[in-house]
């Protein structure tokens, strides 16, 4: 694949508010790709908390993880933004000039997009689950141990020991409660961090001597060809005992990956990336970062606060790629222009 | 000047001079000692500055508060002397506090 794209704006990361500058962005006549190592749109809303209601997005009461990237894949359909999905961005070159840079991007599928202006939207980085030390695990994962359910058939009729006591841990004890043939939920407290209403379910199920609960970590794994047979579980009172089970999952949390962002050239400060509050560029003329992978004094990670920066990042963007044209506020209330772009004029 | 000593988890110790005032977490980062990540800068989100306190310092740097015990359920080989380093503030009293890293943050 030795073609090159050309865009207007390359989006790196198409969480929500990669999405959503591709609606600011349209808005203002510019066309975007965007690149996401995950498989589908949505980012962290989609992958970790699809079903998970989110209470502070402005209009919507409560809304999940995936209504609201459903919504704002809606939202930027009249756009027709290109996605390159399961691709991560290796490689960012500057061309031309400070005042009209080019930028081309290289991603690990062998892509080359070229593009005025950059977009990074890229979140915590690439994210991964948090594995557990334990010694010989990497053969297990995959096969018997999983940080995520892909199918919930695979755990039908299996022994599933879930590991953790946050949201994740609870919801996939509860949702896989019925398909699996047993769950034991592992956890080194008698308190979980998670929705009350999921506490009290598991430990409805517990009393009732339909879930177990042991108090304690795991500290080995047990098994052959990468099927678990056991887990030594450490309970609180120190002692060690083999747990026989069929699968493990452990959720530990996400651990954030910068990955490649840190070699091209934009100044970093902890593994984000400091930007101005008026254009929410970056060190690098026309690159611009927006969401939770910026920083700047007084930064919240909120979505709603990711949409404030694209929609004003936009407005910068635009003169990079219309370096010749003004720039004229309008409202997609009263803009008969606007409304013709989004197709409902 | 307050003292305090980073034991890896290979066994290697370092002693180095610390802020009072600043945290335990602060102090590994800017002495750049390995072993402690603190992914989220000190906000006490992400459980990847754990340390165990040495037994005899555990109640001068007193218990973990709710929030601390809620991350601690990201961390790995949580033990009664686990703390996170953010959450613990360099004083006077804690001169010559004693802590060590675990193998694996995150």
């Amino acid at each position: 694949m030795n073609e090159v794209l050309s865009t207007d704006v390359a989006i790196i990361g198409a969480g929500p508010i990669g999405l959503f500058a591709v609606f600011e962005l349209g808005l203002l006549d510019i066309r975007c790709h965007l690149i996401d190592i995950l498989p589908k749109a949505g980012g962290q809303c989609a992958e970790l908390y699809p079903e998970k209601p989110i209470y502070d997005i402005p209009g919507f009461p409560v809304i999940s993880g995936q209504e609201l990237v459903d919504n704002l894949m809606k939202q930027i359909h009249p756009f027709g933004p290109k996605f390159h999905l399961g691709e991560m961005v290796e490689r960012m070159e500057v061309l031309g000039m400070p005042e009209q840079p080019l930028f081309r991007i290289g991603t690990d599928n062998g892509k080359t997009i070229e593009a005025k202006s950059v977009f990074i939207a890229a979140g915590g980085g690439s994210f991964q689950p948090k594995r557990p030390p334990i010694p010989g695990l990497d053969a297990y994962e995959n096969k018997s141990v999983f940080y995520s359910v892909r199918k919930m058939d695979h755990f039908k009729g299996r022994r599933v020991v879930i590991v953790g006591g946050g949201d994740s841990a609870l919801d996939w004890a509860l949702n896989l409660h019925p398909v699996a043939d047993r769950i034991t939920l592992v956890h080194r407290r008698d308190a979980f961090r998670a929705a009350p209403h999921s506490v009290n379910a598991m430990r409805e199920l517990v009393n009732s001597g339909d879930m177990e609960f042991v108090l304690g970590q795991v500290t080995a794994v047990k098994g052959e060809g990468g099927q678990l047979s056991a887990l030594t579980i450490r309970r609180e009172n120190g002692e060690h005992y083999d747990h026989p089970c069929d699968d493990m999952m452990p959720f530990f949390g996400l651990t954030m990956k910068l990955g490649p962002i840190a070699g091209w050239g934009i100044n970093l400060h902890e593994n984000l990336v400091p930007v101005d509050t008026a254009k929410f560029e970056t060190s690098v003329p026309g690159i611009f970062a927006v969401g939770d992978i910026n920083t700047y004094p007084g930064k919240l990670k909120l979505i709603l606060s990711g949409f404030h920066e694209a929609t004003l990042a936009a407005q910068r963007a635009h003169r990079y790629v219309y370096p010749d044209k003004k720039l004229t506020f309008q409202y997609t209330t009263s803009s008969t222009s606007l409304q013709r772009k989004l197709g409902v004029s | 000047m307050t003292k305090v000593t980073y034991i890896d988890a290979s066994g290697q110790s370092r002693t180095v001079d610390a802020q009072v005032g600043s945290t335990v977490m602060e102090t590994a980062l800017r002495n750049s000692i390995p072993g402690i990540e603190a992914e989220c800068g000190g906000a006490c989100a992400c459980a990847t500055c754990h340390v165990y306190v040495a037994p005899e310092w555990t109640e001068a740097t007193g218990k973990a508060s709710q929030m601390e015990e809620d991350m601690l359920d990201f961390a790995f080989e949580v033990r009664p002397n686990s703390r996170l380093s953010c959450q613990i503030k360099v004083s006077e009293a804690l001169d010559g506090l004693i802590v060590t890293t675990p193998a694996k943050q995150g």
